[in-house]
């Protein structure tokens, strides 16, 4: 079984490129490049320079001993949150921009819904001295003050979506409607493994430095590169994708993914896709999506804004589909206890997002000597608002 | 029985085509704007299956839709409206929407509702090329439905090639670069693209869409073109005046 794009951009019967006729030009310069810009030697050494000195990567594949204890496995936490503005998604922005600057784009846009990847993308537009726009969620715009503001000092526009749920689904509406408008000197810098082919595939292989560097760290650490499992939150999923990624084809490493059950999976506030979700076509790609059954594509809800999405990449569904990863879904409650957990276990305050993830353990029990790696996919400093209002903490 | 569409495209004369939303601004108007548009001499319509996510359309038709959706419009709603309407009204009639409510519904059985009813033609803006010609192609042209593509000025001349290959019927020309209702007027830089297109001779007439919202506009727009589509302009009239008046902008373009 293959998990990865076939030259179309399928992923088994997920994927594919479902966009209005005014995308195409963009889509197809991007579709017929992205390869071969990624893989000459100069972007290789240009992108992995800064991944190194701006970045800070290889980020530490750190043994939790206090949260191991407590869990009665091995746990390995991949550090992504100690990257250079708090998250995974600037492996994919540093990757982007560079492939912008490639095709000669002058005016980036993004969609957010944490604001992790709007900060990601407003940071490297500052290196890089290129305009930046980012679409956001009224509804996220209030949740996420810390990254409007961080944007905005990085010299971002911050544009409302005002339609729909006004979160993550909206904005990226938004930001596909800016790039219709814009179809000469723009680049649309997709955060999540979503949205047509090649947007699945090049934010993959941009995030995939997670799991190739597990490989090595681990087997540093324990002497062998496979881990028992690894596990990832999954919203749109790019920092799931990228830690799966190396692990896809290797048959004896569990996969899974803890989706945002929100209120509870059957509460109608939720985003589980896996477990709501049907075939459908949203933001330009088939995959799994949470609709009525007349197609209209539902409002998803999360305590996070990152996974506040009805959908999942195409690679995840396909991976769900097949039975290849299991998957989980976590509620509000449980993402933020395992979170509190994580930080007085281990003094790492994550990402609410990322909390998902660590309540993993109030689903699957693991062996004594599995070898468990997390992806740590970013830092709550953003979410201190929710965690004050949530714990009462002020 | 030829397709009303390329019976009405042998006419003499430039066509005037109205885009609404279904279930807009009430959800049992669609008949009645249908049979006035009709009355009025409008040439074709497209009736607009309202969808969640309209990607390609600007706020006005994006905000019809949501309150068509809220008002309780459906797939299957919208067929049971339009069941009886060939009894009434002869013009070609053409279903826009987006894929997502088609794939649910199922494909076929959209194509043969539609084909039940007397839908001369489908325009999905996310149904790519590729994917209608791979696996839908053979189902649209069973039920004898005509799928309109669109072009933009940025679309390539082999491409444009390849969408007229694919045609069968008529071109919407999507005049500028844009989400529907968002430009105002048309510069030089449509002019060149009108021409343009024009001088290709290509197999199937155009018919422009996007920013056509008065006189003007529409004879700028039908210089070259068959004819021309209104769609946001006419949105804005239903919400300004309700359905009575639509003789008033109707006699205002031509």
């Amino acid at each position: 079984m293959n998990y990865n794009a076939d030259e179309k951009g399928y992923y088994g019967e997920f994927g594919g490129a479902f966009i209005p006729e005014m995308l195409y030009p963009n889509v197809e310069e991007l579709r017929a490049n992205y390869l071969k810009i990624m893989y000459e030697d100069s972007f290789q050494k240009e992108f992995n320079q800064l991944l190194k000195d701006y970045v800070g990567r290889p980020s530490p594949l750190y043994f939790a001993k206090r949260l191991s204890e407590k869990h009665g496995c091995k746990i390995y936490l991949k550090r992504e949150d100690l990257n250079h503005t708090g998250a995974h998604k600037v492996n994919n922005t540093i990757g982007q921009i560079l492939m912008a600057q490639k095709l000669g784009k002058t005016r980036i846009i993004a969609e957010t819904g944490a604001g992790q990847h709007g900060v990601a993308t407003a940071t490297v537009c500052a290196l890089m001295g290129l305009k930046c726009i980012v679409y956001m969620g009224e509804i996220d715009i209030a949740r996420q003050a810390p990254n409007v503001a961080r944007m905005k000092m990085l010299g971002a526009e911050v544009r409302p979506a005002k339609s729909g749920s006004r979160t993550l689904k909206d904005a990226t509406n938004e930001a596909i409607r800016d790039w219709i408008n814009n179809p000469v000197d723009t680049h649309y810098i997709i955060g999540s493994a979503i949205g047509p082919h090649p947007y699945p595939d090049m934010v993959t292989r941009f995030q995939s430095v997670i799991s190739e560097e597990i490989k090595w760290q681990l087997k540093e650490k324990e002497g062998r590169e496979n881990p028992d499992y690894v596990v990832a939150c999954i919203g749109g999923g790019s920092n799931a994708a990228g830690t799966y990624y190396h692990f896809l084809h290797e048959p004896e490493v569990g996969i899974i993914a803890v989706e945002a059950a929100g209120k509870g999976v059957n509460s109608g506030e939720s985003a589980a896709t896996s477990a709501l979700g049907k075939v459908g076509v949203i933001h330009g790609c088939k995959t799994m999506l949470m609709q009525t059954p007349d197609g209209q594509i539902t409002e998803p809800y999360s305590i996070s804004a990152g996974l506040d999405y009805p959908g999942v990449g195409p690679m995840h569904s396909h991976l769900f589909k097949t039975g290849r990863a299991e998957f989980y879904s976590a509620t509000d409650d449980e993402a933020m206890a395992a979170g509190l957990e994580l930080t007085q276990l281990e003094g790492i305050i994550p990402a609410i997002e990322t909390g998902h993830a660590f309540a993993i353990f109030a689903h699957k029990k693991f062996k004594k000597d599995d070898v468990v790696v997390i992806s740590l996919s970013g830092r709550g400093d953003k979410d201190l608002n929710t965690y004050i209002d949530y714990f009462k903490l002020a | 029985m030829s397709n009303r569409i390329k019976s009405k495209l042998q006419e003499d004369k430039k066509l005037l085509s109205i885009y609404f939303t279904a279930g807009y601004p009430s959800l049992y108007d669609t008949v009645q704007i249908i049979q006035d548009l009709e009355k009025n001499g409008v040439d074709m319509i497209e009736i607009g299956l309202p969808f969640s996510d309209p990607l390609a359309d600007g706020p006005t038709i994006q905000e019809s839709s949501t309150h068509a959706l809220k008002n309780g419009m459906t797939t299957e709603l919208l067929f049971d409206q339009l069941k009886a309407i060939r009894k009434s009204v002869s013009i070609p009639l053409i279903i826009m929407g987006y894929f997502n409510p088609m794939l649910q519904y199922g494909v076929e059985a959209f194509c043969k509702k539609c084909h039940e009813i007397g839908i001369d033609g489908l325009i999905m803006p996310d149904l790519p090329l590729d994917v209608y010609q791979s696996d839908y192609e053979a189902i649209f042209k069973k039920y004898g439905l005509l799928n309109i593509f669109l072009i933009t000025p940025q679309t390539s001349d082999q491409r444009i090639h390849q969408i007229d290959k694919a045609s069968d019927g008529f071109i919407y020309m999507v005049s500028s670069a844009s989400v529907t209702g968002s430009k105002s007027g048309f510069g030089q830089e449509q002019e060149n693209y009108f021409e343009r297109i024009a001088a290709m001779n290509l197999k199937n007439t155009q018919i422009v869409g996007f920013g056509i919202k008065d006189a003007e506009t529409f004879k700028q727009a039908t210089k070259t073109a068959k004819g021309a589509i209104i769609g946001s302009a006419f949105i804005k009239h239903l919400t300004a005046n309700g359905i009575t008046k639509i003789a008033d902008f109707i006699n205002k373009i031509r």
